[in-house]
């Protein structure tokens, strides 16, 4: 570059030189017919013509004008942005908050969204769902329909399933619970993922009575065994039984969360590994290679319809979905990311507008400059391409600016985000994220420029350099007020969007969810490993349980239960109270719950009928459930339920007698739970679980305590106490019911918050440019004003002039906004849970606020204006 | 500011093609600095095509990056460094062909202008 530039300035010089030579000979040649040398010269000069401009033109035809050029613009952009430190901050934050904010957000949709998985051809990655027509395709799929699928299919080359597991290790290392999967074999196949050391399961370990094999996580491997090599093939003591270590899974090896231990599936022997109904099941496969997803589905269609015929009791009505792997991890998160862009895009924009409005005040001042650059003989494009690089150099410095504000946005961002993004590992600034922060900063470099530039030097020459830069002409005053409406119209949009996000959020937390999360407890507990024997420990275990921690000071009330209220984890029974029970596509469902008797008085959740349970409920006592008023209503309308009998599907012969109704609980959350399919809730007591079901149930109850004191205090307490005679009883996922609660609004609130920062950043940046332009535009006038102050008019007069100009423009802006208001609001309703439309209060209010804010950035003007000294003014002139 | 601009944009398009030729051939002669070059071209005219030398310099550039004429530089005995122009190889081939497209343009605008009897008949 150096060099390139050293080579043009001799070539410049010796241009310069030639034609210089070529005036001597001329002015020579002059004086030599007679004339004096100042008549010489300047016969040879008119002979001559426009020197510089010959200079130009010759240059032009090295070839490397544009370079040249180029280099020029910038650096006398770079000088033009120096002498004006002021403007140059001012337009340099704009943008880099703007591109920055809209830089992080595409950082995260690439991570999340854009960047295909990270296994082997992951397009081919498809996860398939149980489908049925009344409850949609959120099923998982049963063992038996697991393995006729794997037996018949042929469209998927490889299918696995897995499922939750996890148990206590007690050797080697301190015993400790971990969280588990079970697999069956080909499960790391499928993925194309190999092992780090070892193998996966064999066919013949995938089976009851298989040997106990084990693949064990790299975390697990490093801790317990010092990764070393010979780990494969020792011993890992889990659950209270031996297993040998077969295989080391790839770091970071994830299915739905981490996990310690995989064992094989097909080894559970527990009774919901038979039953063609329980559908709980995650498989996944890989598509062969040259087939599409639609030829798989159709395959998939033909088996499951051959299976509901085969086995109608459990599957009719019931079939499979083959969705892209990629969609299932990211899940609903994509339609909030893409709304986040969208925000942010909003507020970029705004932000190119303001710098607009500024260069473009800017540029009629410079007027005279730029007409003044004509008359020496610059070319149009010229002055409209300095113009495009001046914006351009504005718009990468901001670009520039703002990814760094991005690159120290992200983890913030990413650590906010309610419960865990998805993929969260992928979120880093890559080639991608450059790109787009470099095509976004030249875009909006070229649409905050293009308006000063085309604008510049289309004036009449004379007119401008004679007139100075006093005039404002109607077609910029028009241009500035298209600006301030255009930011008026955006900023309206992101206002009544985060009122609307925060009237919803406001209703939404104060819904009753149905029970009284303060000061509640719930946590995991993994049995000793010793007392999984026989149902009868078990049971002694669990009562065990509930009598110690009863006694540990600052607790109410204990209960134990199979699934927490908006925490993950749930089990649907179907019901019926007609003698025979309907088809299974017409089964309405409910979430079951198995509790001790406590658990109301835990929970806070209301009695409204009936009993509750108590300790007289037990196996040898007649089956009973409670209902809550939803089932009850939907089941028994405007009937007294209690004393009616309910059949429960998978749970005892011939229906059960309801003994109580209680309060509904919104289970699915406070923003969820009301357009939630499966909203029926039975309870059923622990104490009438089936002996050869204990051990199922023991693997996942929670104990639930209500305290009198903060709850996270008795989680050190409570974990001492429920150590057990053998020391190796251990509580695991402690949560509050708060936290529960407060969580299960996160997303809208993040999404809130967000939305609130941006509408105020819209507002802010809003106000700066009805601010710029009036100061701008009021200077303008200021010997109009001076005129009408020398006529007799008032001060207050003067002001109303100038308000009445912005709000005119204010207005006008809201009219526009307003109905892009509407429209994102109608956009939001259906991206966001729980979101309600925006209610004429919340476009009052946020409207108000507008004009309000932007009368006061206004006012700053007018007082100037009115305080013009009319002597002053028109002497100026 | 567009009509001054306009008059340098009209000479040079109407002398382009012309211009180029007319270069080639004075050079063909002898080589020959920029301003001997215009003195040339006007006193072959008999004074009436007068260069301007807004289109000339730029017209000997744009002629050097094509390698149809080469310049360097020689100490003038009058004074300055003078910057000579001569005729390369590949310009001889270039001013041939330019010449015959020259005429045979010629011919078809003469032969516009003075139409043949049969054919004004006819």
């Amino acid at each position: 570059m150096r060099f390139a530039l050293w080579g043009k300035r001799q070539r410049n010089e010796e241009l310069e030189e030639e034609i210089q030579a070529h005036l001597t000979l001329a002015e020579r040649e002059e004086m030599e017919s007679g004339r004096t040398q100042k008549e010489a010269v300047a016969a040879a000069r008119r002979e001559f013509g426009n020197v510089s401009l010959a200079e130009e033109t010759t240059r032009d035809m090295w070839g490397w004008r544009w370079l040249v050029d180029c280099i020029q613009d910038v650096r006398y952009a770079v000088r033009t942005l120096r002498q004006k430190p002021g403007f140059a901050a001012v337009a340099l934050l704009t943008l880099a908050l703007g591109s920055g904010a809209t830089t992080v957000m595409f950082t995260v949709i690439n991570g999340v969204l854009l960047k295909p998985l990270s296994y082997p051809d992951p397009e081919r990655l498809v996860t398939l769902h149980g489908y049925t027509e009344k409850y949609g395709d959120n099923w998982g799929i049963s063992y038996p329909n697991f393995l006729d699928l794997r037996r018949e299919r042929r469209s998927l080359s490889r299918l696995a399933a897995w499922t939750y597991g996890g148990d206590t290790v007690s050797e080697p290392g301190q015993a400790e619970y971990v969280n588990g999967r079970q697999i069956s074999e080909e499960l790391f196949a499928v993925f194309g993922v190999n092992l780090l050391g070892g193998r996966e399961f064999r066919s013949e370990e995938d089976q009851r009575g298989g040997a106990p094999v084990v693949i064990i996580s790299y975390g697990l491997w490093q801790s317990r065994y010092g990764g070393r090599p010979t780990a494969i093939g020792e011993p890992l003591i889990l659950g209270g039984k031996s297993y040998k270590v077969v295989g080391i899974a790839p770091v970071g090896f994830q299915l739905d969360g981490g996990a310690e231990v995989f064992t094989p599936l097909g080894q559970n022997t527990e009774p919901r590994m038979q039953y063609r109904e329980a559908n709980f099941l995650h498989v996944v496969a890989r598509l062969l290679p040259n087939l599409t997803l639609t030829q798989a589905q159709a395959e998939l269609t033909t088996l499951g319809n051959q299976l509901a015929e085969q086995y109608p009791k459990a599957n009719a009505g019931r079939n499979f979905q083959a969705l892209p792997l990629h969609q299932e991890l990211v899940g609903d998160v994509e339609s909030t990311l893409w709304l986040l862009l969208g925000a942010v895009g909003l507020v970029l924009l705004i932000a190119c507008v303001n710098v607009a409005s500024l260069l473009l005040a800017r540029a009629v001042a410079r007027e005279r400059e730029l007409a003044m650059r004509v008359a020496l003989g610059a070319g149009r494009s010229r002055l409209v391409r300095q113009c495009l690089t001046e914006s351009a150099a504005l718009g990468l410095l901001g670009g520039a600016l703002g990814v760094f504000l991005a690159a120290a946005g992200i983890r913030p961002f990413v650590v906010f985000w309610p419960g865990s993004l998805p993929r969260a590992e992928g979120i880093r600034i890559d080639w991608r994220v450059l790109l787009f922060a470099l095509s976004v900063s030249l875009l909006s470099g070229l649409l905050f420029g293009l308006a000063p530039a085309l604008r510049a030097p289309t004036r009449d020459l004379e007119q401008t350099l004679r007139a100075g830069a006093r005039a404002v002409t109607g077609s910029s005053r028009r241009l500035h007020s298209g600006f301030v409406m255009f930011e008026i119209a955006v900023a309206i949009v992101l206002l009544v969007a985060a009122g609307a996000l925060a009237r919803t959020v406001l209703s939404l937390s104060y819904l009753d969810p149905g029970i009284n999360s303060h000061n509640v407890l719930a946590t995991h507990v993994a049995l000793s490993p010793g007392t999984l024997q026989s149902a009868p420990k078990m049971r002694a275990a669990w009562q065990d349980v509930l009598d110690r921690a009863r006694g540990v000071t600052g607790v109410q009330f204990v209960a134990l239960s199979d699934i927490i209220p908006m925490r993950v984890g749930q089990n649907f029974l179907g019901y019926w109270t007609t003698p025979a029970p309907p088809p299974p596509n017409e089964l309405p469902i409910a979430l079951a719950s198995c509790v001790t008797p406590d658990y109301l008085k835990v929970m806070g959740i209301p009695l409204r009928q009936g009993r509750f349970f108590d300790d007289h409920d037990r196996l040898e006592t007649e089956p009973v459930v409670v209902i809550d008023e939803v089932l009850a209503q939907h089941a028994f309308p405007n009937q007294d339920a209690v004393g009616k009998r309910l059949s429960i599907q998978a749970m005892g012969q011939g229906p059960i007698r309801v003994v109580g109704v209680v309060g509904h609980v919104r289970h699915w959350g406070l923003a969820s739970d009301d357009q939630a399919e499966i909203r029926d809730q039975i309870y059923y007591p622990f104490g009438q679980v089936p002996d050869h079901l204990m051990h199922l149930f023991s693997s996942f109850m929670s104990l639930t305590a209500r305290t009198t004191v903060s709850p996270l205090s008795l989680v050190e307490p409570l974990g001492r106490e429920l150590r057990g005679t053998t020391g190796d009883q251990t509580l695991y996922d402690v949560r509050t019911m708060d936290e529960l609660a407060s969580e299960s609004l996160a997303l809208q609130r993040f999404v809130m918050m967000l939305f609130s920062v941006f509408a105020g950043l819209a507002l802010l940046l809003a106000c700066i440019g009805i601010y710029g332009v009036l100061a701008y535009l009021t200077g303008q006038r200021v010997p109009e004003i001076g005129v009408r102050i020398a006529m007799g008019a008032s001060a207050g007069q003067v002001v109303w002039l100038i308000l009445r100009q912005s709000l005119v423009m204010i207005f006008a802006g809201i009219v526009v906004g307003v109905a892009g208001a509407l429209a994102a609001a109608r956009l939001l309703v259906h991206l966001v849970d729980g979101m309600r439309p925006a209610e004429p209060l919340t476009f009052t209010v946020m409207i108000l606020v507008l004009i309000a804010a932007g009368l006061f950035a206004s006012l700053v003007p007018a007082r100037r204006a009115s305080k013009v000294d009319p002597i002053v003014a028109l002497r100026y002139e | 500011m567009s009509g001054q601009k306009n008059r340098y944009q009209n000479r040079t398009e109407i002398l382009q093609g012309t211009l180029d030729m007319l270069i080639l051939q004075t050079l063909q002669w002898a080589p020959r600095h920029g301003y001997a070059l215009s003195k040339a071209i006007r006193m072959n005219s008999g004074e009436i095509l007068k260069v301007d030398t807004g289109s000339l310099y730029p017209a000997l550039h744009r002629l050097e990056r094509k390698g149809w004429i080469a310049a360097e530089w020689k100490k003038s005995e009058v004074g300055p460094r003078l910057r000579v122009y001569r005729l390369t190889n590949p310009g001889k081939k270039h001013l041939v062909a330019e010449r015959s497209r020259w005429a045979r343009l010629l011919d078809a605008i003469s032969g516009v202008l003075n139409p043949s009897n049969e054919e004004s008949e006819g």
